[in-house]
């Protein structure tokens, strides 16, 4: 019995010394134990922070003061001269007209077929869509960069040269987006489908009326992904088009920094014009990006 | 004979039967993508092979001139500095990013660390730059006569530090200026994998007196193998296939000293028409990228058996 008694002595001991601890700990230790990583956390955060907020700053001030020493940090006659100087010049209304076209037809058609395709590598069971999602995933080795010139042959040949189509169509197929919607929807019992079945459903509507709406979560975080990448694409862009008529910001932008000697104030306006879209979009869809649980098989 | 019809219908159906009904759906729900597929990956993936061996310059006929293109690439110089610039930009890249964005996902989970759903939206931000602007944003602050680098360096007594002359000092500032855009990436990964670690375990380890960094150490890091295999590969093929962000940030310079493989590539194929030349020095490339895959899918595999 004492054998018994002794080990559970202790036991009791130690954890009052530890809850005696965490009590005496919540009420001050918890701030001080609270300031070093909180120091820590908000140190990175300014270093992150620090090269974009002196862009944007800098893009406020008239380029008269832009390199007039000592550099100050806060524009000291704040001015929007460079943003309509950048707007004005080089058909910028143009090329944001054409990028955003881009954009949402890509993201559109990225989300629709990497959803069929998701559904279809999750729900049905044969050996040529194993095959198929095998292939989806070896695209993940071989970026478009590796196959420029082939792959620049292959849509000049199809008449897409010099093509907004050009841009948008060889960029659809994802394994992210098809990897995505196949881990979702393994996750949507199959019980679901089997009931629709036997109701009568046909197999495409099943697909259209319950499966897709139910992975609207999915197709957000995809649609914003998609977004990101049409929207700062440069060297396919580069490729494809040779009319300034089309160009994409991206363009615009390196055109205005491959020039002879750099305009700087244009530059600063022009870049800080292109940042805008995409931070609005994300930071009214934030969740659906911080939250997802996004993995293996990402690619850009 | 009709109760026997229907209890055969309702029988479940064999394996095969079942494949042979629904066929056509998954047919159709993957027609777009196996369109794509064909015409975008396979058709490149082939007629680059055939070209790699051609003298093809994009328009009009071509002769095959067998292992030509390759032979020539093995003693091109500018090809060798090309991929050792690029191999070397990958290994500064790659263990930096890795470095940063864990170090950042654990600070963003700590529950000690206050504002932490604000701090985050800083790291994420560079994330969303696109490449482009990511260069002309460090083109910016690390100028040579106008850069705040430079000032603040000089503002404190040193000498201007030549960050766009000196080869070595312009590649630093573009591994700084990537690693610091991807971090934002990298660290959403790293966070879903700790949150993803049972809090038990660090209980348990706290009761038998581990510290922070021994948690970090003997927890943390070995429950978010699989995630640091991912963000590695991941990052070392995005650091591979480079080309935006020296094409703004220093265009691939001073003179071609920066050049990377996929600029390389992109100037021999387009600029000077060698499609074929071009095709072989993307096969180089796409060898490389799927040693590095093998490579590190065989580490991965040793590092769990053990």
């Amino acid at each position: 019995m004492t054998t018994t008694d002794l080990p559970r002595k202790v036991d009791a001991d130690s954890v009052r010394a530890v809850s005696k601890k965490r009590n005496r700990g919540s009420a001050t230790g918890g701030l001080r134990r609270a300031i070093a990583p909180t120091t820590l956390l908000w140190f990175l955060a300014g270093l992150y922070g620090i090269p974009v907020l002196w862009f944007v700053l800098s893009s406020f001030k008239p380029a008269g003061d832009l390199f007039s020493l000592p550099l100050t940090v806060f524009p000291e006659n704040p001015t929007v001269s460079g943003y309509k100087a950048a707007w004005a010049s080089a058909n910028f209304a143009q090329y944001f007209i054409n990028t955003t076209l881009v954009c949402v037809i890509a993201t559109i058609l990225t989300v629709g077929v990497s959803c069929c395709t998701g559904y279809a590598l999750a729900k049905y069971d044969n050996k040529w869509l194993k095959a198929f999602f095998v292939c989806i995933l070896a695209t993940t080795m071989l970026p478009a960069e590796v196959m420029l010139a082939p792959l620049f042959l292959v849509v000049r040949d199809l008449g897409f040269y010099n093509s907004l189509t050009g841009i948008i169509l060889p960029a659809l197929l994802t394994a992210t987006g098809c990897f995505m919607f196949r881990q979702f929807f393994l996750t949507v019992p199959d019980e679901l489908i089997e009931a629709a079945r036997i109701d009568g459903a046909k197999e495409l509507s099943i697909f259209l009326r319950i499966m897709v709406p139910l992975s609207r979560p999915i197709a957000l975080t995809l649609a914003i992904l998609s977004f990101q990448w049409r929207w700062n694409d440069y060297i396919w862009p580069l490729l494809m088009l040779n009319d300034p008529e089309k160009f994409t910001v991206q363009i615009g932008i390196q055109s205005l920094v491959g020039a002879q000697s750099i305009n700087w104030s244009v530059l600063l306006g022009g870049s800080v014009i292109s940042m805008i879209p995409l931070i609005v979009v994300f930071l009214v869809f934030q969740k659906y990006v911080m939250n997802a649980d996004i993995n293996a098989g990402l690619k850009d | 004979m009709t109760k026997r019809a229907s209890v055969e219908s309702a029988s479940p159906p064999s394996p095969s039967r079942r494949r042979s009904k629904y066929t056509l759906a998954p047919l159709v729900l993957i027609a777009a993508n196996v369109v794509l597929f064909a015409l975008f990956f396979v058709w490149p993936a082939v007629i680059g092979l055939v070209y790699s061996f051609t003298n093809y310059t994009g328009i009009g006929s071509f002769q095959f001139v067998g292992l030509d293109n390759y032979q020539k690439l093995l003693g091109d110089s500018t090809f060798y500095d090309a991929m050792t610039r690029t191999l070397l930009y990958t290994v500064l890249f790659v263990p930096l990013n890795f470095v940063l964005s864990l170090l950042i996902a654990n600070v963003l989970v700590s529950k000690h660390a206050k504002g932490a759903s604000v701090a985050r939206l800083f790291f994420f931000i560079p994330w969303l730059l696109s490449p482009i602007i990511v260069g002309v944003l460090w083109r910016w602050l690390f100028g040579e006569n106008f850069g705040l680098v430079n000032y603040l360096i000089e503002k404190v007594g040193g000498s201007a530090v030549p960050w766009q002359s000196n080869a070595d000092l312009s590649l630093i500032v573009v591994v700084v200026a990537a690693a610091w855009a991807w971090t934002g990436f990298s660290m959403l990964l790293f966070i879903a994998a700790i949150k993803n670690v049972p809090t038990s375990y660090y209980e348990a380890a706290s009761l038998d007196g581990a510290g922070p960094w021994r948690q970090f150490i003997s927890i943390t890091l070995p429950s978010i193998a699989p995630t640091s295999f991912i963000v590695i590969l991941l990052n070392t093929i995005h650091a591979m296939k480079e080309y935006a962000v020296f094409a703004s940030l220093n265009s691939g310079g001073p003179g071609t000293s920066n050049n990377l493989l996929v600029q390389y590539i992109y100037q021999t194929g387009f600029k000077a028409g060698q499609i074929g030349y071009a095709s072989a020095a993307s096969f180089v490339l796409m060898l490389i990228l799927m040693g590095v895959a093998v490579i590190q899918m065989m580490v991965n595999r040793r590092v769990e058996n053990r």
